[in-house]
């Protein structure tokens, strides 16, 4: 059984940046290996950290924000490569949700198929929230799904998403593949009508 | 009401709605190769499934290969894990793996359509961004994640959303020196890298139907980096004499029936579009970027841009770039220092890409103290261009010619920026740290500029650097 993801609650970090791509998220490097375990300690790693390993000033490395489960960020979200590496390691690295301006079509994809929920709000909203955060970096947010909106301090702000993509997450069906697999003969039928490349002979 | 290319592929190949609204959409040809493969094979393994279709999806190794020395084992244990890891894979799914030596070894994108493997009307799918590249014969393709891999090596499915269609035409004639790297740096500079999010773009117009496949190719490969999943060209009669005699194209009767076949996928000339942008070629220039997007791009005699011209909401990310870059606002971008320069990737390694170059690099040299490098895009590329002697005349200028990969677009092999190098690239993505140096600097713009840009030691023109050169 999908977990199914109706309030999501914590405390959140700012991540300021516009369209901040996957390449920054995860570096390619990092992508040499054969699973993706591991990858939570190299989210934003030439970000936080310099050329020798020495931490830098980065939202992900101030002690304030230590243990947050939520990740803000602005518009343009994991543009670029369509590496499922950078939603993986931003979940790997504890987050249990996006909230942003917007994200890229790839990325929102990937994060949404793993149980890694991205959503939208109005950027007057989310500036709020940004300032209220990074002077309160222990304030509590809370994302719900079924009533669209968005917690915190004594302000509400109505969230977006695409309804598929809140009906997957909420009814516990993000992973497809169950699904997919129910359709059986039905691709049988699409595979022998639908031609494919085949060397002649 | 006539229907979009778009729809039409869309419509033949949802096999039904799933619970949450998405569709279940069949995948006609699966791209794989080693980077987001590996991962999508072990979760196969954990849920005891199979390769449903195994004649539906080819595999080739391009991200993790040396361009140098090819001899195995690598001297990186983790490329060669991956590379034995897919050899692996496929063999244990019955997958057709084109491997290092085969002949046909390439960069993905690059081998598709040179094997005839891409078709028009053809759902394709590749855990890829840059899939978006088949585009160009037709073809609805896009990248994937490693889930979604997983999903179409056991369904040959995956659940999609459909997008709107945005229609790009570019009409007119582009001038001389001017290529579908220029134009499409030019229609993301004013779209933005935004601006595709939620589209599927059409490019037509006189100018893309002029354009050879190859060059469609550039053009549809970069729609991701204007934020488009998709780009697609309508299929034509260049299409069509692109294909034919490749080794996995329709042959004989077959043929005749498939080139009818593929005319009807063909948007309707009454298709409606959710929008429509027209551009006029002639007023395309060589066009390069100066920052840390692929929308941070300026003609090549054009000075970057002061943050008050800019409108509000971009001046963020062009202070980010501009001191990421070293740059100053409203400093011309010719005759800046470079130390690198980069011909390749699947956006710009094809054979034309190199005939083009090497028919007006003949009896330049590379500027002493620059570091520049060609890697073709496919084993076959590369066969081809020694035999037509275009690997030589890069020699004799003083590149070095190399083995075919991804390469330094994302330096997941050994070659990579140092420092903050700054490096003239043919490639797509100007991205921070993209080239494999955290503090290294990409200058997107076409192989002809990167030449220029090699021959000159700085960023320049090549219609300047070269004399008059002839449009492709």
């Amino acid at each position: 059984m999908l977990e199914k993801f109706t309030i999501i609650r914590g405390r959140a970090v700012p991540l300021r940046g516009e369209d901040i791509d996957t390449d920054r998220i995860i570096p390619a490097r990092f992508m040499k290996a054969l699973t993706f375990e591991g990858l939570g300690q190299y989210l934003f790693y030439d970000e936080r950290f310099d050329e020798k390993g020495n931490p830098k000033p980065h939202p992900l490395n101030d002690p304030r924000y230590q243990g947050a489960s939520i990740l803000l960020v602005e518009s343009g979200f994991g543009s670029g490569s369509s590496r499922e590496h950078a939603p993986q390691a931003i979940k790997r690295a504890g987050f249990r949700a996006i909230i942003g301006e917007s994200f890229a079509e790839i990325f929102f994809g990937n994060a949404t198929a793993i149980g890694l929920p991205c959503v939208t709000l109005a950027p007057e909203d989310l500036a709020v929230l940004f300032q209220a955060v990074e002077q309160d970096p222990g304030l509590e947010v809370e994302i719900d799904l079924v009533n669209k909106e968005v917690r915190f301090g004594d302000r509400v702000a109505p969230l977006f998403i695409r309804e598929e993509a809140r009906e997957a997450l909420t009814q516990g069906l993000w992973d497809p593949i169950g699904e997919l697999l129910e359709a059986g003969e039905l691709l049988d039928a699409f595979d022998r009508k639908l031609p494919y490349p085949r060397r002649a002979e | 009401m006539g229907k979009t290319l778009y729809e039409k592929v869309w419509e033949a190949h949802e096999v039904r709605k799933l619970r949450n609204g998405q569709s279940q959409l069949f995948i006609d040809l699966h791209l794989l190769h080693e980077v987001t493969s590996p991962q999508a094979f072990g979760m196969l393994k954990d849920l005891g499934l199979k390769v449903r279709y195994p004649h539906r999806t080819f595999a080739t190794v391009d991200h993790i290969v040396p361009t140098h020395d090819r001899t195995e084992p690598f001297q990186d244990p983790l490329a060669q894990s991956m590379l034995d890891a897919l050899r692996q894979n496929t063999k244990e799914h019955g997958i057709t793996f084109f491997d290092l030596g085969s002949g046909n070894q390439g960069i993905v994108h690059v081998i598709g359509p040179q094997l005839g493997l891409t078709q028009p009307g053809m759902t394709i799918a590749c855990g890829d961004s840059h899939t978006s590249t088949h585009g160009a014969f037709g073809a609805v393709a896009f990248g994937i994640g490693t889930s979604q891999v997983r999903d179409v090596l056991a369904t040959q499915t995956l659940a999609a959303q459909k997008l709107k269609v945005r229609r790009i035409n570019v009409e007119g004639k582009l001038a001389p020196g001017v290529y579908a790297k220029d134009v499409i740096l030019h229609i993301i500079r004013h779209l933005g890298v935004k601006g595709g999010l939620g589209y599927a773009y059409e490019y037509g117009g006189s100018a893309v139907e002029a354009m050879d496949m190859e060059s469609r190719m550039t053009l549809c490969n970069m729609s991701i980096e204007g934020g488009a999943r998709v780009g697609y060209v309508n299929p034509d009669e260049t299409t069509f004499r692109y294909l034919e005699g490749r080794p996995y194209a329709p042959k004989g009767a077959e043929w005749e029936e498939a080139k009818k076949r593929w005319l009807a996928w063909r948007s309707d000339p009454d298709a409606a579009y959710d929008d429509v942008v027209t551009f006029r070629a002639e007023e395309i220039a060589p066009t390069v970027t100066w920052g840390i997007t692929p929308g941070q791009a300026i003609p090549i005699d054009g000075r970057i841009p002061l943050l008050e011209e800019l409108p509000e909401e971009e001046r963020p990310v062009a202070e980010e770039a501009l001191a990421y870059m070293g740059f100053r606002p409203g400093q011309p971008i010719k005759g800046v220092p470079i130390q690198v320069a980069f011909i390749g990737s699947c956006t710009n390694a094809r054979l034309s890409d190199l005939r083009e170059v090497a028919r007006h690099l003949q009896g330049h040299k590379v500027k002493k103290g620059v570091r520049a490098l060609v890697v073709p895009g496919s084993e076959w590329v590369a066969k081809r261009a020694e035999e037509e002697g275009i690997a030589e005349i890069f020699r004799q200028a003083g590149f070095e010619w190399r083995n075919p990969g991804c390469s330094m677009c994302l330096a997941m092999n050994p070659d990579r920026l140092e420092g903050d190098e700054l490096c003239a690239s043919s490639s797509n993505r100007n991205y921070k740290g993209r080239m494999g140096s955290p503090r290294g600097r990409t200058v997107l713009m076409s192989p002809l500029m990167v030449a220029a840009a090699a021959v000159a030691g700085e960023i320049a023109d090549a219609r300047e650097v070269f004399g008059v050169v002839g449009a492709r």
